[in-house]
């Protein structure tokens, strides 16, 4: 079972992300389950969505405490709130910086990984240059770093579940994908 | 064909390929999402039904008994302060043997104003002549609303399938949506054998003396007391077509077991994975997950319960003043018959308060501990 948390902000599509993901990685035959913090979420207050993977039924129905692997959608959590919490030693962070990883302290070891998931969005015209939508280069970068599912069903994923700019999303996804 | 989806939509899509006539609905969170799918399902010629919106849950109910009694397959979905004020409505659909399917999706009543999950919006309604399934997984839900259409409309009785808000009605989960050619060999068209109807006029709902309502309620009951046996057959045949039975009950590791956890909703999904820990742990415990509560699976309970040495019942609900609500019913079948556990009941989870494996070998451990219930009511989780 591996257990993924994602930290974001109302309106950039973290909950998206999760579900694109879970179907990406359901396409290649094993179990998902993905939910959103179970909260009234407003537009740039901080979000949380949970992934659940495994090789047959998941059963269990509580929230994930102890993620394997944290993915951090809106850089400026990383200084708002621990987004270290309860992951488990060794375990992945994946954020959406231009920084270099070298460049983030957390206590505790773990394994960090940046990926420019903005600049991404915002060469593929995807949301706004304000407010760009990252969420299909999140997806790409973490498919490639936490070896989730091949990069075409992901693709598959977003065609199906993103109607607006499929074709720009499916792009913007693969060069976070080769960047990663 | 292998689906991710929401316990929203799972309800949506078993309303659909239930191929419902009639969509009459108000809108709620957490169960919204359930109606727009359809509304647009509607909108796009998906489903060929006629969407009525409405101003209340209250109408809600009522068009669908309109729709019912003038033959059609009728789907509803809501929730909570919803259900409460479809209250008056639910009686009139089951007192007039009209077999309405309604997804509810399990939100606590306020106050305190809550949108999370409890069990006591779907059981203050225990008592009006609805049959009530409680699912635990996406999968679940798309199923029963097919086979409770299947129920409802051979028994002519209304049914609610229930699901707990969040926890799985915004879950995305892998769902096998069922093959509509399949579901349409399964389901046959509701053809109900009186039906109003300017060609053949008829009066329903009208006054009725002390000479026969006793007789409509006994039917009624007898009517309702077919229902676990019809639910069994329904649900082996539909474990032919689509290869999932369906059942009054899922016992899970209960044939050795020496413990058992008595669950429902997505409780009692976790409470598996609790049991596989004890399992691990040396403890030969079992969980009892009660899929129907209405008709009340009293044989298949006492089956299970004969060969234990202790039970536990975890209620995400409260009657107050009296305890957990599925406690109660375990207790009543198990009453006077030799050989049953001690039942110790628990209340967790409620207004969406998570409840965890941490807390179910939490209740093992304290119902293990002890030679009988204590005291009725062991609060599980609460800050005191």
């Amino acid at each position: 079972m591996v257990e993924i948390r994602f930290h974001g902000r109302g309106g950039q599509g973290t909950v998206v992300a999760s579900k694109i993901l879970a179907d990406a990685i359901a396409k290649e035959g094993k179990w998902v389950q993905a939910y959103p913090e179970f909260g009234v979420e407003r537009r740039g207050s901080p979000v949380v969505a949970f992934i659940r993977i495994d090789g047959r039924p998941i059963y269990d129905k509580s929230r994930i405490y102890a993620p394997d692997h944290v993915v951090v959608v809106d850089p400026t959590l990383v200084e708002a709130i621990d987004i270290t919490e309860g992951l488990k030693p060794g375990g992945t962070i994946i954020i959406n910086s231009d920084r270099r990883p070298e460049e983030f302290e957390f206590r505790g070891k773990f394994r960090v990984r940046t990926i420019n998931a903005t600049e991404i969005a915002v060469k593929h015209k995807l949301g706004s240059l304000t407010a760009p939508i990252v969420n299909t280069a999140i997806a790409g970068a973490v498919v490639k770093i936490l070896g989730l599912a091949r990069p075409e069903s992901l693709a598959a994923a977003i065609r199906d579940g993103i109607p607006i700019k499929p074709e720009d999303n499916v792009k913007a996804a693969e060069e976070a994908y080769e960047k990663a | 064909m292998r689906k991710v989806i929401m316990g929203n939509h799972a309800l949506s899509y078993g309303a659909m390929l239930a191929r419902s006539q009639v969509i009459s609905a108000y809108p709620i969170t957490p169960q919204t999402q359930v109606v727009e799918l359809l509304s647009e399902m509607c909108a796009d010629g998906t489903l060929d039904a006629q969407f009525i919106k409405v101003e209340s849950e209250h109408s809600a109910m009522a068009s669908c008994i309109g729709a019912s009694v003038a033959g059609a397959r009728a789907f509803t979905a809501t929730s909570a302060q919803g259900l409460a004020l479809m209250h008056e409505m639910l009686h009139w659909a089951a007192g007039g043997r009209h077999p309405i399917v309604m997804g509810n999706i399990n939100r606590a009543m306020a106050p305190g104003w809550s949108i999370w999950t409890d069990q006591n919006d779907s059981l203050s309604q225990r008592d009006t002549g609805w049959m009530q399934f409680y699912c635990s997984s996406n999968q679940e839900v798309v199923d029963t609303v097919i086979q409770a259409f299947k129920v409802a409309e051979t028994l002519m009785i209304p049914a609610m399938v229930i699901l707990d808000a969040f926890a799985l009605s915004h879950t995305y989960e892998v769902v096998d949506v069922p093959d509509q050619a399949l579901v349409d060999r399964y389901l046959p068209p509701f053809k109900p054998s009186i039906k109003l109807t300017p060609a053949d006029p008829r009066a329903f709902g009208g006054l009725t003396g002390a000479e026969h309502y006793m007789e409509l309620r006994y039917k009624l009951q007898k009517d309702m007391e077919k229902a676990p046996a019809l639910i069994e057959e329904t649900g082996r045949e539909f474990g032919k077509v689509f290869g999932r039975e369906l059942g009054l009950v899922d016992p899970y590791l209960c044939g050795d077991a020496e413990f058992v956890f008595v669950t429902s909703g997505t409780a009692g999904f976790t409470a598996r994975v609790a049991v596989d820990e004890l399992r691990a742990a040396g403890v030969k415990a079992g969980n009892l997950r009660i899929k129907v509560f209405r008709p009340f699976p009293f044989d298949r309970v006492r089956e299970v319960l004969g060969k234990v040495k202790k039970a536990a019942v975890v209620d995400r609900n409260c009657s107050y003043g009296a305890g957990g609500i599925f406690y109660q019913e375990v207790k009543s079948a198990v009453y006077g018959r030799p050989g049953m556990p001690p039942l110790i009941g628990y209340v967790a989870g409620l207004g969406g308060r998570d409840i965890t494996t941490a807390q179910f070998k939490e209740v093992a451990a304290d119902a293990m501990a002890k030679a009988k219930a204590e005291e009725e009511i062991v609060w599980i989780g609460v800050k005191k």
